[in-house]
């Protein structure tokens, strides 16, 4: 056992990195390495393994200093190419967040957009709009700008390089357009985000070498990891970092704006962590293989903060290209890029081994036993139960098509939810199918013969917001509320939606 | 070689393309086809050999003709190879070599369009589009 004590220090591993003697690694390789070599001899071995990852990071953006104009100006409201930037800050300065959508341009341009362009050396155009005070006498202000007039363009992302990420299917008969990219129907296909054996804190689960004021690469600077990640939940496997990094020394091959069809803007960017290998822990969390890193797969046709997991699948897995669900081969798509996390990790190896970047011990650690909470709502919105109709007039499967005729017009309803013998629903039948049968006169005598078999649903619990979705996305303008027994207890209709206006909902 | 024939339903519902397999004898394979109550449009692939009977007899028939050179084209300035267009191409177009690389069996494609939806980096498209 003496030889898990055995440890290499901070001093002595800088000491090679700037003699040019470090050997530097990348996380994909040390698997390998350290079932050849043994745990042991890895550590004396191996003084730094340099981690990778490229992807989508919606919670991205960045501080920019405009310096003053004469007159000067506060800036009260601001865009960047007709992208809103935020006002709440001194005169000049602003934050730009990644997904903040184009006023003109809508998802085809965003925050995103704005940073790559001024990383690519582009014009982007400052507008702003003031009041106008004694200090600062100015009320707008038009002017093009390119990165290098900028006094700071410090980006800081609140949540990036997330360790790992649930992958997604969609059970609904639908295509979904989800930050998860593009999700066909029954099941077609797998999507999934992340470098698995690349990623950063995949290779440091516990937080021990990366903290605040860790170096990194970050969009192809020299950055820093300034603490603790918005949402970080390190404790359930899904850390996350707030990183910063100066913009003027990024590289657009490793920041890219994207837009997610039909959810919207976000940006791609590279962030690689160097890891010290300090002892025999640090060898042991860095030779994680894709194959040990789970995930859920998880549905996203339920439109819940709790999706149910269909299973567990690991990165070995997504990244073959076809996962197993009951029985069916699926093929899986990677949002983030692979061989650009890879790109990160080897530039980043390089970085190290000519001496540009040396280690550092996280100033402040990052609690591992961080677990994220879902948020505190004192009020909750309004379900399906709040604004239904109690009155039901129903119809048996069995009666004439006639008898459903007197009771829409004695129940000023255009929609009969069928029952059977039990009670349970079976069926719809609208004024529409009614007159269409009266029209058309044929075989169908019965209200069986008729009804629409496929009923949309919802329930009492519901949602307002959801069960609204589901009107729209079937075009209809009533549903039945059912029990879990298929009990119609109420329904709803368009006309129960004007009872959210007024009250207590929206006033 | 691929065509695509776009055709008026209106001037009566001629089977335009049964006619032409019939009188031709060209085996035509249909690989996408809109068709509504007034118009129809059909991408079909057949050897290369025969495409001048097969435009020359679709055309007397009142189809508008176009011979499409390309399948989807991929902009390597924009694309960060992701991978998101591998799982929604119902023809596997693409795929990841052993680089981790996008590559684009072009021949494949018919052109449905639903992988230019799927990329996050607008790195795919039509060259007929430009």
């Amino acid at each position: 056992m003496i030889y898990t004590r055995m440890k290499k220090s901070i001093d002595l591993i800088n000491e090679r990195v700037r003699d040019g003697n470090a050997r530097v690694v990348t996380a994909d390789e040390m698997p390998g390495l350290v079932a050849e070599l043994g745990e042991e001899e890895a550590l004396r071995e191996v003084d730094v393994v340099t981690t990778g990852t490229f992807g989508a990071m919606c919670s991205s953006g960045a501080f920019f200093n405009f310096g003053h104009a004469e007159p000067p100006i506060r800036m009260e409201r601001i865009w960047l190419n007709d992208v809103e930037a935020y006002g709440g800050l001194a005169a000049v300065d602003t934050y730009i967040g990644a997904t903040q959508q184009s006023t003109t341009r809508e998802d085809q341009y965003g925050g995103a957009h704005v940073i790559e362009d001024f990383i690519a050396g582009k014009s982007v155009e400052l507008r702003a709009m003031s009041r106008g005070t004694d200090c600062y006498p100015r009320r707008t202000i038009t002017t093009d700008l390119l990165l290098e007039h900028l006094n700071q363009a410090i980006m800081c992302n609140p949540r990036n390089a997330y360790q790992r990420y649930n992958a997604a299917i969609n059970t609904t008969d639908r295509v979904l357009h989800t930050y998860m990219g593009m999700l066909l129907p029954n099941s077609g296909n797998i999507s999934f985000s992340g470098a698995g054996v690349l990623n950063p804190l995949s290779n440091d689960p516990k937080l021990r070498m990366i903290g605040s004021g860790v170096p990194i690469f970050l969009g192809g600077a020299q950055g820093m990891v300034v603490g603790e990640g918005t949402q970080n939940s390190p404790a359930g496997g899904f850390g996350t970092l707030m990183v910063t990094g100066n913009m003027k020394e990024m590289s657009q091959d490793y920041v890219r704006a994207a837009t997610m069809q039909g959810y919207g803007v976000t940006l791609y960017i590279g962030v690689g962590i160097p890891i010290p290998v300090v002892d025999i822990d640090i060898v042991r969390s860095t030779a994680v293989r894709d194959e040990d890193i789970e995930v859920d797969l998880l549905d996203y046709g339920i439109p819940s903060r709790n999706r149910p997991a269909v299973r567990k699948v690991n990165y070995a897995e997504l990244r073959s290209g076809i996962v197993e669900v009951n029985g069916e081969e699926i093929r899986t798509s990677s949002l983030s890029s692979y061989r650009k996390a890879k790109d990160v990790a080897e530039t980043l190896k390089g970085w190290v081994e000519q001496g540009k970047m040396t280690l550092v011990l996280p100033t402040r650690p990052i609690i591992p036993e961080t677990r994220v909470k879902p948020m505190h709502e004192s009020v909750h919105g309004p379900r399906v139960l709040d604004i239904m109709d109690k009155r039901v007039v129903s119809i048996g499967e069995s009666e004439e098509i006639r008898a459903a005729a007197q009771k829409l017009l004695k129940g000023e309803t255009n929609h009969l939810p069928v029952i059977n013998n039990n009670g349970l629903l079976v069926g719809i039948v609208t004024t529409y199918d009614i007159s269409k049968a009266v029209a058309n006169p044929g075989k169908a005598t019965l209200v069986r013969d008729i009804m629409k078999k496929k009923v949309v649903t919802t329930t009492q619990d519901e949602p307002v917001d959801i069960a609204v979705q589901k009107l729209e996305r079937h075009n209809i303008s009533a549903m039945p509320v059912v029990d879990k027994e298929m009990h119609v207890v109420a329904m709803l209709t368009a006309i129960d939606l004007g009872k959210l206006i007024g009250g207590r909902w929206l006033k | 070689m691929k065509l695509l024939v776009n055709f008026s339903r209106k001037a009566g519902q001629k089977p335009i393309i049964a006619q032409v397999v019939k009188e031709t004898g060209v085996l035509i394979n249909v690989e996408r086809a809109i068709i509504d109550s007034s118009e129809g449009e059909a991408l079909i692939d057949i050897p290369d050999e025969s495409c001048k009977i097969v435009k020359e007899k679709m055309a007397s028939l009142g189809a508008t003709v176009r011979v499409l050179e390309h399948g989807i084209i991929l902009d390597e300035t924009e694309c960060v190879d992701c991978g998101a267009c591998v799982s929604v191409c119902p023809h596997e177009v693409f795929y990841l070599d052993e680089d981790w690389v996008v590559r684009v069996r072009e021949g494949r494609c018919v052109l449905c369009g639903r992988c230019m939806e799927a990329c996050p980096h607008h790195a795919l498209y039509h060259k007929e589009e430009l």
